[in-house]
């Protein structure tokens, strides 16, 4: 590509086109573009000449139309005379919690294990390696049939809890139901007073921030460093306990029941939630876990060796000065294990739990027939969640990013 | 001087070092109870080791090989091992392993993928390994009609017809670009192939299978299934996503809007997307995209959205490699006169491939992985095979020998890639 | 050059699938076989065998559409489809009829294009529980825990079902019939729900069959029959008219053993003259020969044969004909004259 450009000769020829550089992008932009038109226009008009065939035009009235099924885990009120729309609302919001609670567990289980994989401990870090390599090498679909099955194949059924002489029995004094269809914790029943104790609780943690902002002031000024980890925990507990107290026990647990077919009451978790949960967690922390380490292994040792000279405990030494660093190179591909954890949700459909996959995607598109009108909205939405999780986590990257100067 | 000395001058008996520091007792110190919570870290480790060894081992021996049903098996264990034992019932995995492997392939055309199977090693041999001269390239570039005709059969003359339209287009490129210039002869290296399997392809292959009829029994896709399914989709898709993905990745790079905003677009696109939907897009929509009347096979309407999705993970791969070389390279192939085409040929791409290729493995593993995929959509790979095996009703009910069985089959091709890619890693880190 | 490769694939395979669009009678005489979707697995109904053989009731019914088409019942590819794509599969031309025991409902016949070219089988939607439960009502489920295999109707009758009984239940979507049974077996869910006769075939495939009851209740009609794309009428009246003779054949009592002598000459019955082809030509009304319907008689037997072999009660589904015997013993199986 010449640097020079050469003096203007006369007018403008046809050959420049291909010839003269600050032309010739201009030529292949073109017929890049009218290659692309005319493909997407084939496909467009081969798509509508299909449809007409055989006289489905695309319209997506039918989402307005009741849906006729049952959805078990809805977080929202919904039933089987609703709309289609609403059953693919429910779904999404499914596939929101499991991938949030999924990322959540990732992330915990993946920077533990990236750490303990590093650690001195010959054993530890060895089994940290198995259990990294175990799950990166066998397919996620595989590990999330796996632990469904582990689950309906260990747990006991709630039969087996009935009767004089039970098989199974209930955990952590009888308030925990393990079963194969799900575990039931208790849930909290509300009182009078009750919303007094939560607003207490909620001050508190407003206090436990101001806290935190006031002790790391003073330790900028004064150079003291308090406990403040104890004194928060102090902070988040204390006066809600007191509260809970002086108001007389306004909140109450109820406690799951054997009754009928299931348990009632109490908070129930559904196993194909459970299992789909843990099996990405798992999964995707095998990978965070790698990210981890090798995000530690990339700060310089004399980092670690600078502060230690400077008299920092191990602990802090690591929270101080190692992770902060790490964090860095470890953002950007810890974001793409949130988009990948997201993505693998969908394979929700092998175990039944109900999610955008599920419900849009599945029994919607089985009972109304419309693959098209489905399969665009289900990828739309896919889309829409990618690139909010991608937007998000970039802008933190942007914030936690070396300003370099 | 009197003889004093409060100097010793022999020489001591070197003792022992304290059995604290030497040996095990120095190895366990040091690596599982330097402090206590390591001591507690350590005792859990061991702990747990031994929950999983000691329900997993007896499980895995105390088993049958010999069953033809789940009841049998269970019954033989009982019978070998003692009342309420468990223990797994390989015979399962005996009597289907083939099954698992080839899915319905015809028994006694096995020959055939494993003959595929051994060609793909020798074709990679030239790509994986410097030391292979280039001329096996030639090989590489035509293997993947010699597996297209091992697998499915048919007449050799339509892979061979196939073959002739790329050494038409080749031809045509050089006559001309030396008759004419290089762009008329790009243009016809384009249009000859296109026209030649259009119009006389198909035909020409007709006549030379009657004139000289070889041909393999053929077999339907329908029968593909198992192992070879998930290596087929997973290789094919990683093959043909490579050179979209060169492109893709360079489209990304240039400076030309139009060009880049596509190619962001598709890339961004497919990445947003999970892989299942495409799969239900090629087992629900593909044929809706095509003229009307059209028909792909299954096997192939999934090897298709699998190379796109594949290709724009690919392209990500290989930008990393592009953004990773010295601009001194960029800039030097610009200072020899090198256009845009020659620098990215000569300088440019063969550098990027190269550091790219841990990378291009790491994304196979993730492919291969991800073709288990196709038994939501009603295909028969391992997965698919298992639900299949568990519908009989002499094996209705069996779980874990299956799942066991594929998983540590899944787990020795990956890690088997992952450490080669983890070697490649070391070897060109320590090359510069 | 792996880049053209793949160009130079998708030109051959275009190459190969460019004929189609013609009527599907020429289709099929040109590929020289029948692509008939069956289900990927239902014991009984559809199911490969080791060897890849495909059998079943469902599946001896595309044999016997073959063999009156192309005159062997063998030259079938029987492609697997689930609940989601079977509907694509035909309306896109990869099947040319479908036998995978699909209701025959008003929206798919009017609003999905298709033509259901009669009843094969007549079921019905049921529930089977564990026998330990003690249920012997469907109205005694409240709160039961529901096992049910996604992508067909069940769902939808299972909502209005409890709905209209205004008792609650917990559904548990499965993909697959070999996962519901696991997760039923192993007490995840009190009750399985899908057609009676899956319920017999699915039960009659467990260790201990006799703890396991299907309740009284039916909720819902489900007919199940073969069907094909709206449009191509001569295509459709052959598949209808195949299943007919099946049905015809039973009721004159023409099997596969005497078919062959009773096709040799006329007899005298002139129905069954008329359907053998030994009297007029109604072959030809259709485009086919003389001897179709004795083909595809001759190939695994008339209906009730291919009921008792497969699903019958001597086979190991054991399903009583109930409905599905011919209208002249009580039952709905009927077919039009053959004149």
């Amino acid at each position: 590509m010449s640097a020079i450009t050469d003096p203007d000769k006369g007018g403008f020829r046809p050959s420049m086109l291909l010839y003269d550089t600050r032309y010739r992008s201009m030529t292949i932009q073109i017929i890049a573009l009218v290659g692309f038109l005319i493909a997407i226009g084939w496909l467009v008009s081969n798509t509508a000449q299909n449809l007409a065939d055989l006289g489905k035009p695309l319209g997506f009235s039918f989402l307005w139309e009741p849906a006729g099924y049952d959805i078990n885990q809805r977080l929202i009120e919904y039933n089987s005379q609703m709309t289609h729309a609403r059953a693919s609302l429910v779904g999404v919001l499914n596939t929101m919690l499991v991938a949030l609670l999924g990322c959540i567990t990732a992330t915990v289980i993946g920077v533990l294990v990236g750490v303990m994989r590093l650690s001195k401990n010959w054993l530890v870090s060895r089994l940290m390696t198995i259990y990294i390599e175990g799950f990166r090498n066998v397919p996620v679909l595989l590990w999330i049939l796996i632990t469904m099955a582990i689950f309906i194949e260990v747990f006991p059924q709630p039969r087996d809890f009935r009767g004089e002489d039970a098989v199974a029995s209930m955990s952590l004094f009888d308030s925990v139901a393990l079963t194969n269809r799900g575990i039931y914790i208790p849930a909290p029943t509300w009182f009078a007073g009750s919303g007094a104790v939560i607003a207490v609780f909620l001050a508190s943690i407003v206090g436990m921030v101001f806290f935190g902002k006031w002790a790391r002031k003073r330790q900028e000024q004064t150079g003291q460093i308090l406990p403040t980890f104890w004194i928060k925990l102090a902070i988040f507990f204390v006066p809600a306990i007191l509260a809970y107290y002086i108001l007389g026990k306004p909140i109450g647990l109820e406690y799951p029941e054997l009754k009928g077919f299931n348990f009632k009451g109490g908070f129930y978790m559904r196993n194909s939630l459970i299992a789909l949960w843990f099996a990405l967690s798992l999964y995707t922390a095998a990978f965070i876990a790698e990210t981890v380490r090798s995000g530690i292994q990339a700060v310089a040792k004399g980092q670690s060796e600078a502060a230690a000279a400077l008299g920092l405990r191990q602990g802090r030494i690591t929270s101080l000065v190692v992770l902060p660093q790490a964090l860095r190179v470890i953002i950007p591909p810890m974001i793409s294990q949130y988009l990948n954890l997201t993505k693998n949700s969908s394979l929700a459909i092998a175990v039944g739990y109900m999610d955008i996959t599920g419900t849009l995607g599945g029994i919607t598109l089985n009972q109304t027939g419309r693959e098209m009108e489905c399969l665009m909205i289900l990828m739309a939405i896919y889309l829409a969640i990618s690139l909010t999780i991608s937007t998000v986590m970039n802008w933190y990257n942007d914030r936690v990013k070396l300003q370099e100067r | 001087m009197t003889d004093f000395s409060y100097v010793r001058t022999e020489m001591l008996e070197e003792r022992p070092a304290p059995t604290s520091q030497t040996g095990i007792v120095k190895w366990l110190r040091e690596n599982l109870f330097s402090s206590v919570p390591n001591a507690i870290l350590s005792i859990a480790a061991l702990w747990a080791i031994y929950f999983t060894l000691s329900h997993l081992l007896p499980w895995v021996f105390q088993s049958s090989w010999t069953a033809t049903s789940l009841k049998e098996c269970r019954a033989s264990i009982a019978a070998a091992h003692g009342e309420g034992t468990t223990g797994a019932c390989w015979a399962v995995i005996r009597e289907r392993y083939l099954q698992l492997i080839y899915g319905f392939y015809p028994a006694d055309s096995y020959w055939r993928p494993n003959l595929a199977f051994i060609m793909m090693l020798v074709a990679l041999a030239p790509v994986l390994f410097n030391s292979i001269p280039k001329k096996f390239m030639l090989f590489t570039a035509l293997y993947p009609f010699i597996a297209f005709w091992l697998l499915w059969g048919g007449s050799i003359w339509l892979p061979i017809s196939i073959v002739a339209g790329f050494v038409l287009g080749y031809v045509a490129m050089n006559i001309i670009s030396k008759q004419m210039s290089e762009l008329a002869g790009m243009i016809a290296c384009a249009i000859v192939p296109i026209l030649w399997f259009l119009f006389f392809a198909g035909s020409a292959a007709d006549v030379m299978q009657n004139i000289i009829p070889i041909s393999l029994e053929s077999v339907e896709s329908a029968k593909f299934g198992g192992f070879m399914l998930s290596i087929l989709i997973g290789i094919t898709g990683i093959a043909f996503s490579l050179p979209i993905g060169i492109v893709l990745a360079l489209g990304r790079q240039s400076d030309l809007m139009i060009v880049k905003v596509i190619c962001v677009g598709f890339i961004e696109f497919i990445r947003g997307v999970p892989l299942i939907t495409l799969l239900f897009v090629a087992s629900t929509l593909l044929n809706y995209f095509m003229p009307p009347g059209t028909n792909f096979d299954i096997i192939l309407r999934v090897i298709i959205m699998v190379t796109l999705f594949a290709s724009a993970y690919m392209a990500e791969v290989i930008r990393g490699g592009l953004a990773a070389l010295p601009k001194g390279q960029y800039e030097g192939a610009d200072s020899l006169g090198l256009d845009f085409w020659q620098a990215t040929r000569l300088i440019i791409m063969p550098q990027a491939l190269k550091i790219s290729i841990p990378n291009i493995v790491s994304s196979f593993i993730g492919l291969f992985k991800d073709t288990t995929l196709v038994s939501i959509i009603g295909l028969l790979d391992p997965i698919g095979l298992s639900t299949n095996i568990r519908a009989d009703q002499y094996w209705n009910g069996i779980i874990w020998e299956l799942y066991g069985f594929i998983a540590v089959i899944f787990f020795i091709f990956c890690f088997a890639m992952s450490r080669y890619s983890m070697y490649l890693e070391r070897k060109l880190q320590t090359g510069h | 050059m792996k880049k053209s490769v793949f160009l130079g694939t998708l030109a051959a395979a275009s190459v190969a699938a460019g004929v189609a669009a013609a009527g599907t009678l020429d289709d099929v005489k040109a590929a020289g076989e029948l692509k008939c979707g069956v289900s990927t697995g239902l014991v009984g109904f559809a199911a490969a065998d080791a060897s890849g053989k495909w059998n079943g009731f469902d599946v001896d019914v595309c044999r016997a559409v073959a063999a009156a088409v192309l005159g062997d019942g063998s030259k079938v590819k029987f492609v697997p489809t689930t609940g989601k794509t079977r509907f694509t599969a035909l309306a896109s031309g990869e099947v040319d009829m479908l036998a995978r025991n699909t209701t025959w409902t008003f929206s798919r016949d009017v609003d999905l294009k298709f033509e259901f070219v009669g009843v094969n089988y007549y079921d019905g939607q049921g529930f089977m529980v564990p026998k330990a439960l003690g249920v012997t009502s469907a109205k005694d489920l409240d709160g039961a825990t529901v096992c049910i295999q996604t992508g067909t109707t069940t769902e939808l009758n299972l909502a209005d079902f409890f709905r209209s009984n205004n008792i609650s239940y917990e559904p548990v979507p499965v993909e697959t019939n070999a996962e519901t049974q696991a997760q039923y077996l192993a007490g995840a869910c009190d009750v399985y729900t899908t057609d009676a006769s899956g319920l017999a075939a699915t039960r009659a495939t467990f260790e201990n069959p006799d703890d396991h009851t299907v309740l009284p209740e039916i909720i819902s009609k489900e007919p199940l029959g073969p069907l094909v794309r709206h449009g191509d009428n001569q295509w459709g009246d052959i598949v209808r008219w195949t299943l007919n003779a099946l049905i015809t054949a039973e009721e004159l009592g023409v099997t596969s053993a005497n078919v062959a002598q009773m096709s040799g000459a006329a007899g005298g019955n002139p129905e069954v003259n008329r359907l053998l082809g030994t009297e007029g030509d109604l072959g030809a009304m259709l485009g086919l020969d003389k001897a179709w319907a004795s083909r595809a008689i001759a190939n695994a037997g008339n209906y009730g044969e291919i009921f008792a072999t497969n699903i019958g009660e001597a086979s190991p589904i054991g399903i009583a004909r109930g409905l599905n015997a011919p209208w002249t013993d009580g039952g709905l199986i009927y077919s039009p004259p053959f004149r």
